[in-house]
């Protein structure tokens, strides 16, 4: 599976994240790369928003945020941020690696790639700057 | 009266003693796993992979924490503990101890609000903390505006809608290439910057709630440092001070409306950012103009995660006997103090 987006605004941005969650059965582990200001944030805002969660606080500082959700099969929404993080040697001891392939829940990882050789399949999202407001967006599945 | 405390929230494993007499406290030891090296009959050093192993950690703390305090058994009259909000894998090494020791040595159990034990840092100040108060909880995590009525009861002024104070600083630490953590790296070097070479935006200053954004200045900057390649240390520097002044202003602006709007008897700083030289500076500034108001800023040590800040809340529930249960108290990453 390979899909390619382009979009013109947050909303926009928003509005594949929602269609995106219609492709979710839980247990997905989502890699999300792109730059500052690529708009991994607003990508994920709006998959919570159609997940049912009203707000998303940033999981920079604590690593890890995990929010109960009103959906039939995914049952929790974990955002990671890896930033912070050095490799999957760190990972394995933080207990995060407990929430990865949870069948209730799935993952959002923000600089994911830090712990690749640990995954067994993963979806990796791309987001990229192309304009001051249009940003493009790359969904690839890895098995 | 003493109370032996357990912080594990986040990346600390933080284990402390803290004596309550006459409504005055003191932190008998405060011990905090990154600023020591764990004595070697413990296995040496914790190696840097391990870092958030504070499995491996948290007895050898405590031990500390009882010894420095020299204190006896008999003399500890409850455990607190962080409960939340934090990393739940971490928070539950903290809770499951706390619950252990509490039953093992037969004492009350004090589950603390991580954000209430910064609010309380205040109490380690040598001046009475007179309520009600706004409190300018500020750090990596978080950015509010909190009104304490009395110890216990708060309510929410305002809050960040995106991104907190503390995260931008790292943010833009990483736009600017410097490293992490943002805060004290971009203050550095602020002190070198000259005044007024750039223009960053104020978010949200003029706005009537008592709301915080700071995505859209992060934003701002990462578009003005990509705009030009030629970045000279003067210039980085330069930058750093405008960036460092946007926030600052927005914070103290937001606060002083909230102490107008509330009329407080104390206004306090908390959180890591309480660290920020400027942020200090200018609140202490602002508050000379307001009549009656009395600015409490938490010494450097009580700033960022500890675990005497929690003793201090924990005093509170002690006094009202508000205890959880030794058997279930669970961990809650995302507990909201209001």
């Amino acid at each position: 599976m390979k899909e390619f987006y382009k979009t013109n605004s947050e909303e926009e941005t928003q509005r594949i994240a929602a269609d995106f969650v219609k492709t979710l059965k839980g247990g997905e582990v989502i890699l999300l790369s792109g730059e500052l200001g690529a708009g991994k944030t607003t990508f994920v805002q709006g998959i919570a928003k159609a997940l049912g969660i009203k707000q998303i606080t940033s999981p920079t500082f604590v690593l890890m945020q995990i929010y109960k959700t009103k959906h039939k099969k995914v049952k929790q929404l974990c955002h990671m941020d890896l930033y912070r993080i050095e490799c999957s040697r760190e990972f394995e001891p933080s207990g995060l690696d407990e929430y990865l392939y949870m069948d209730d829940t799935v993952c959002f990882i923000e600089w994911g790639e830090k712990i690749k050789d640990i995954l067994r399949d993963y979806i990796q999202i791309k987001m990229k700057i192309a304009g001051p407001k249009k940003r493009t967006i790359d969904i690839e599945k890895h098995t | 009266m003493k109370i032996l405390v357990i912080e594990t929230s986040c990346d600390e494993t933080a284990a402390a003693v803290v004596e309550i007499k006459a409504e005055k406290f003191k932190a008998v030891s405060n011990i905090v796993s990154s600023q020591i090296k764990i004595h070697a009959k413990y296995g040496g050093v914790v190696p840097e992979v391990a870092a958030r192993l504070h499995v491996e950690k948290i007895i050898p703390i405590i031990d500390l924490a009882l010894n420095e305090a020299k204190v006896k058994l008999n003399d500890i009259k409850a455990i607190a503990v962080v409960s939340g909000p934090g990393l739940v894998p971490s928070l539950r090494v903290g809770v499951e101890t706390a619950k252990t020791l509490s039953y093992a040595w037969d004492k009350p159990l004090i589950a603390v609000n991580h954000i209430e034990g910064h609010i309380a840092a205040n109490l380690f100040n040598n001046d009475k903390v007179e309520l009600p108060a706004v409190c300018l909880v500020v750090s990596g995590g978080h950015t509010s505006l909190i009104l304490v009525k009395e110890w216990g009861n708060y309510k929410l002024i305002g809050q960040t809608r995106d991104d907190a104070a503390g995260e931008s600083f790292d943010k833009v630490a990483k736009i600017m290439g410097l490293g992490y953590p943002g805060g004290p790296i971009i203050s550095k070097l602020a002190e070198n910057g000259k005044p007024a070479q750039f223009d960053l935006p104020r978010p949200m200053i003029n706005s009537k709630d008592f709301d915080f954004s700071f995505s859209g200045l992060k934003t701002a900057v990462l578009y003005l440092y990509k705009s030009r390649k030629d970045w000279s240390d003067k210039s980085k520097a330069d930058l750093a001070r405008e960036f460092e002044k946007a926030v600052v202003e927005v914070l103290v602006k937001k606060s002083f409306n909230a102490v107008e709007k509330y009329k407080p008897k104390s206004f306090l700083l908390a959180g890591g950012v309480a660290a920020n030289k400027r942020l200090r500076n200018e609140l202490i500034k602002a508050g000379e103009n307001v009549k009656g108001l009395k600015i409490h800023i938490p010494a450097f040590d009580f700033t960022t995660d500890n675990a005497a800040m929690i003793g201090a809340a924990a005093y509170f529930h002690y006094k009202n006997k508000n205890f959880s249960d030794k058997f279930n108290l669970i961990a809650d990453p995302a507990w909201s103090l209001i």
